[in-house]
């Protein structure tokens, strides 16, 4: 491909591929980490084939995407221009939608989404999860193959960078940024413009701007399904940046977990040095600008902004003090401006839109939208962008669709292991930086993990201690110490041996980690803890003083009983206990050896719902067993059931 | 280098620009107690006994003052409510890993923490004393051995592993055997006494 | 002389980053990969050529959970105990790993077939819980899933 030397060379190229493409249809396949899973890479192979065998290549292009969002129904495809979406697609799918939608223009009902109403849906845009979005930032994954430069070039892509670089002066970008309130998406919601302009304005020649795409919050995964699907909206935004800022270097560090995204992004690289959109003379302007990609090596605390420029110097990734700013100092004591992968994509949006434009949506303090991974309990699980203030109610029910299996909502957990669950009572709290941080919780990365009735809380600031204890660098002595302390404390109170006062304990160990931690790991450690007891200490007194699990989740705190007046000794759970705890047999009731069950609950599972004989107790006494050889109280009218 | 005044404890103290809290504070007599501090090595911040409570207006934060800069102007509490408070659960959490060394005791006993009435009380065998459950390793990561060994005398035979709670000081056998036995300087800096010990241990197996 | 011979391919790969101090971290990613562990010689030798003393370095391979000093399976399984797979039900996924490999997370079974541990997210949370097989994602595998799965890796 010839390098573009100017604005209108880049025009030429898009107009050059749009006509290409003209008049053609485009069946764009999930085809990103999610869908992998599902097999859609066959998907995908099996839609080129048959595309090749009906003589259709010239008239249908097969697109290779990442995640449209709505993963719990990948592979999904969307068929272009009419946006007709078919989901939960296998391989042997693609004949009849090639031949029935492609060449008769017809609609395969049977692979529609359905609603909960028993609606199909045709168009995309009418699924209830994407009706309320406002898929600004993550729409064009849609339309992008990943390691395909073109597809985003014929929606637009490096337009913004052109009108950057070639019309407007550094000061201007940067203002454009700061009047748009760009706050940071990675968690710290600190104000993008602010900390570019105190980088610009640090002493020094040398400037670095960095992508942090280490995305260590477990449950979200937003930034990876950008960076695998549109690659090129991260490195537009950071080369915008790297001009506002006077940088020619940046880094772009990627957690080794996520292979694809690393992949993808350096297909992206070679491809946009290739038009001369990276490296020297950018598009013609004189600007230089060259990228490093740098792998993390698991350790969470290394996504900590101090920390992960640490690592990139080829040190141990251990978090610094923040007195002295890494806008001023930091890879090799150099300013270095770090952000998130999704604040990054968001900049050519501004640019070419403008600040007017962002501004007009979201509230008065977040602006813009926000992409969030709804997942957990939660019938639509998936990527959501919406615009900020839009409610947790309407995201959760709403988009989401609510609980599965008619249970009932408990809370949302918001901010990774630095955020807190939210109770129902606050549902109607408006996603806004400020909004969640009241409650003690706050946006963070965007996960928003559902919990139903059957979800501790007790267990769930347990598991977030854990992982914290392992992912703590261990340098100071609050967090290191604070932290283990805290988790022997939420052990024992998991395993039954809660004491009375442990729960102030827990209070005032939160405080010295919380206001003496190094970092922002040790200073948020407390939330997940402080916000359950804050919103549910009845769930902690159960655990402490009744031995009771109110969701039936803690080993040591429940019991497996089979009732015998219910038992009809079917012998699925006797046959399905992996430790052979059931003592039985045909016309014998069931007995559940309370010595040697693991508590694993796939009796509770498997027994037919008709006889409905587990149950599962917490906090009150097994009843006696009954004696060997009990006979089954068989139902009136039903023999040998 | 221009000389700023800042207040600690409500005492004007003159401090050259660039010094750290601790070290202006120290100039004029106010003690501020530390653990990983040592005026040759770099600060390191990982004790957290040092922190202080920095006033702005109506805002106060906690920051640790032995890196922290001096500015014209700040005013300093080292021992309010909130830094005493703290620095007692630090040191408990300490005690809890290192019970009875001399250090830890002495701070202990101004603070108050459970687990040290009097200067003679070891805590050893004390379980139910000391608010957590002693689990002594003796060593409480303050990195004084290992930033000496690396800053000072540059041959890093000694260095940390692991991460968390599994973090650990070690010596590197093919350098320490050939560095360790002239020099041994790192030994009197270790504020539990345990480096020796563990040093000999090493010897023993290499 | 397996010993030569793994010395030359970490040279190999410093070169590759040019012998550049700061890229430590991406050489020792790419020899983990080849050899499956970091061992002492090669730690050595990256040592000396890269002028980083040992202490970091061992620092660096404790540090981070990609690095192993003991060598790892041929293949390996990973399964991603991040919250959202934690609220749809992980640790059992995690209890039926165990029963069909036989090992416990952090350890490598006899023959070396397989190394197991645990991830703290994948980032496929939609379609948790997750397992993974050398680079390949299953989403919720059943017990029988499992064993097909890895009775296909030698």
């Amino acid at each position: 491909m010839p390098r573009l030397n100017s604005a209108i060379d880049l025009e030429r190229l898009k107009q050059e591929i749009l006509t290409r493409a003209d008049g053609k249809r485009i069946v764009s396949i999930t085809n990103g980490t999610d869908g992998k899973t599902r097999h859609s890479e066959a998907v995908v192979q099996a839609f080129i084939d048959e595309v090749e065998k009906q003589g259709l290549a010239d008239k249908v292009i097969v697109k290779s995407t990442g995640c449209h969002g709505f993963c719990e129904k990948e592979p999904s495809t969307v068929i272009f221009p009419e946006e007709i979406c078919y989901v939960s697609l296998k391989p042997e799918d693609a004949p009849e939608i090639v031949s029935a939608t492609l060449i008769e223009n017809k609609i395969v009902d049977h692979l529609l989404y359905v609603d909960d109403d028993g609606n199909k849906i045709v168009h995309e845009s009418e699924i209830p999860f994407y009706k309320y979005q406002s898929r600004i930032v993550f729409g064009n994954n849609r339309l992008i193959d990943p390691k395909n430069i073109e597809d985003y070039i014929a929606l637009g892509g490096y337009t913004a960078l052109a009108k950057a670089l070639l019309e407007m002066t550094p000061e201007q970008v940067l203002e454009e940024v700061k009047k748009a309130n760009l706050r940071g998406r990675g968690g710290g919601g600190f104000p993008a413009g602010i900390k570019w302009e105190t980088t610009r304005n640090a002493p020094g020649e040398i400037k670095y701007v960095i992508v942090n795409a280490d995305e260590g919050d477990p449950g979200a995964y937003m930034d990876r399904s950008l960076l695998e699907g549109n690659p090129h909206s991260v490195l537009e935004g950071l080369i915008i940046g790297a001009y506002a800022i006077g940088s020619h270097q940046g880094f772009i560090y990627v957690r080794q977990e996520y292979p694809i995204a690393v992949q993808n992004l350096s297909v992206a690289l070679e491809q946009a040095q290739e038009l001369g959109l990276l490296g020297s003379n950018i598009l013609g302007s004189g600007f230089d600008f060259d990228v490093k990609v740098h792998r993390g090596a698991g350790a969470f605390v290394s996504g900590e902004s101090s920390a992960l420029m640490t690592a990139i110097e080829g040190r141990v990734g251990e978090p610094r003090p923040k007195y002295i700013r890494t806008a001023v100092s930091g890879i090799w004591e150099r300013p270095s401006n770090l952000n998130n992968v999704e604040t990054w994509a968001t900049v050519p949006l501004i640019i070419n839109k403008g600040s007017e434009w962002f501004t007009g949506i979201g509230t008065e303090g977040s602006k813009g939208t926000k992409i969030f991974s709804l997942v957990g309990k939660v019938n639509n699980t998936g990527l959501v962008e919406v615009p900020m203030g839009m409610t947790l109610r309407e995201v959760i029910f709403d988009i989401g669709g609510g609980i599965p299996g008619g249970k009932k909502f408990k809370g949302v957990q918001t901010g990774g292991p630095s955020g807190g669950i939210i109770p129902e009572s606050l549902l109607d709290t408006p996603v806004d930086f400020d909004e969640l941080t009241k409650l003690g919780s706050m946006m963070g990365s965007g996960g928003m993990i559902v919990m139903d009735e059957d979800t501790c809380v007790v267990d769930v600031a347990r598991y977030f201690l854990n992982f914290l204890a392992e992912e703590s660098c261990g340098k100071c002595v609050p967090c290191r110490e604070g932290i283990y302390q805290m988790l022997k404390i939420l052990n024992r109170i998991c395993e039954g041996e809660g004491r009375e006062g442990d729960v102030e304990v827990l209070e005032e160990i939160s405080e010295v980690v919380r206001d003496f931690s190094l970092c922002a790991l040790g200073a948020t450690a407390p939330n997940p803890v402080l916000s359950t007891i804050k919103y549910f200490r009845d769930e902690y007194e159960a655990h402490i003083k009744e031995r009771r699990c109110p969701a039936g989740v803690c080993k040591a705190l429940i019991s497996y009983y089979i009732e015998p007046e219910k038992c009809q000794a079917c012998l699925i759970c006797l046959r399905n206990c992996p430790v052979g705890a059931i003592i039985g047999g045909k016309n014998l009731v069931h007995v559940i050896d309370q010595e040697k069950c693991t508590k694993c609950g796939t009796c509770f599972e498997v027994c037919p719902p008709r006889f409905d004989a587990v149950t599962r107790l917490s906090g009150a006494k097994v009843p006696e067993p009954v004696l060997a050889g009990t006979e089954v109280a068989r139902k009136r009218g039903k023999k040998n059931e | 280098m221009s000389e700023v005044t800042l207040i600690i404890n409500d005492e004007e103290v003159k401090a050259e620009e660039g010094m750290t809290i601790l070290e202006a504070a120290r100039s004029a007599g106010i003690s501020i107690p530390t653990l990983c501090y040592h005026e040759k090595l770099a600060p390191y911040g990982a004790c957290r006994l040092c922190m202080v409570e920095i006033v702005r207006g109506p805002q106060s934060r906690l920051v640790a003052s032995c890196v922290y800069p001096v500015e014209d102007g700040l005013i300093v509490k080292t021992e309010s409510d909130r830094v005493t408070k703290g620095r007692k659960m630090l040191l408990e959490l300490m005690w809890a890993r290192a019970p009875g060394v001399q250090p830890i005791r002495e701070y202990g006993i101004k603070y108050g923490i459970t687990g040290v009435q009097v200067i003679r009380d070891y805590g050893v065998g004390r379980k139910n004393m000391a608010k957590f459950e002693i689990e002594p390793s003796f060593c409480i990561l303050c990195g004084l051995c290992v930033r000496y060994c690396a800053e000072i005398k540059k041959e890093n035979a000694i260095g940390f592993v692991g991460r968390g709670i599994g973090r650990e000081v070690v010596f590197f056998p093919e350098i320490a055997r050939r560095t360790c036995p002239g020099c041994q300087e790192c030994f009197s800096l270790c504020p539990t006494g345990a480096l020796p010990s563990h040093y000999g241990l090493v010897e023993a197996c290499h | 002389m397996q010993m030569v011979q793994e010395v030359a391919e970490v040279d190999e790969i410093i070169a590759k980053y040019g012998g550049d101090k700061s890229a430590i971290i991406q050489v020792l990613l790419d020899i983990q990969r080849e050899h499956r562990w970091l061992s002492k010689g090669v730690l050595k030798e990256v040592s000396q050529k890269l002028e980083v003393p040992l202490s970091q370095i061992y620092h660096l391979a404790t540090f981070y959970k990609a690095f192993g000093l003991i060598p790892k399976g041929r293949h390996s399984v990973l399964v991603c105990l991040g919250t959202a797979c934690q609220v749809r039900g992980a640790p059992r996924l995690l209890d039926k790993v165990i029963e069909t490999l036989k090992i416990k997370p952090g350890e490598t079974s006899a023959d070396m077939r397989f190394s197991l541990d645990t991830v703290n997210c994948l980032g496929c949370c939609a379609l948790g819980p997750v397992m993974v097989v050398d680079d390949e994602h299953y989403s919720k595998p059943s017990a029988k899933e499992i064993q097909e799965i890895t009775a296909a890796r030698e």
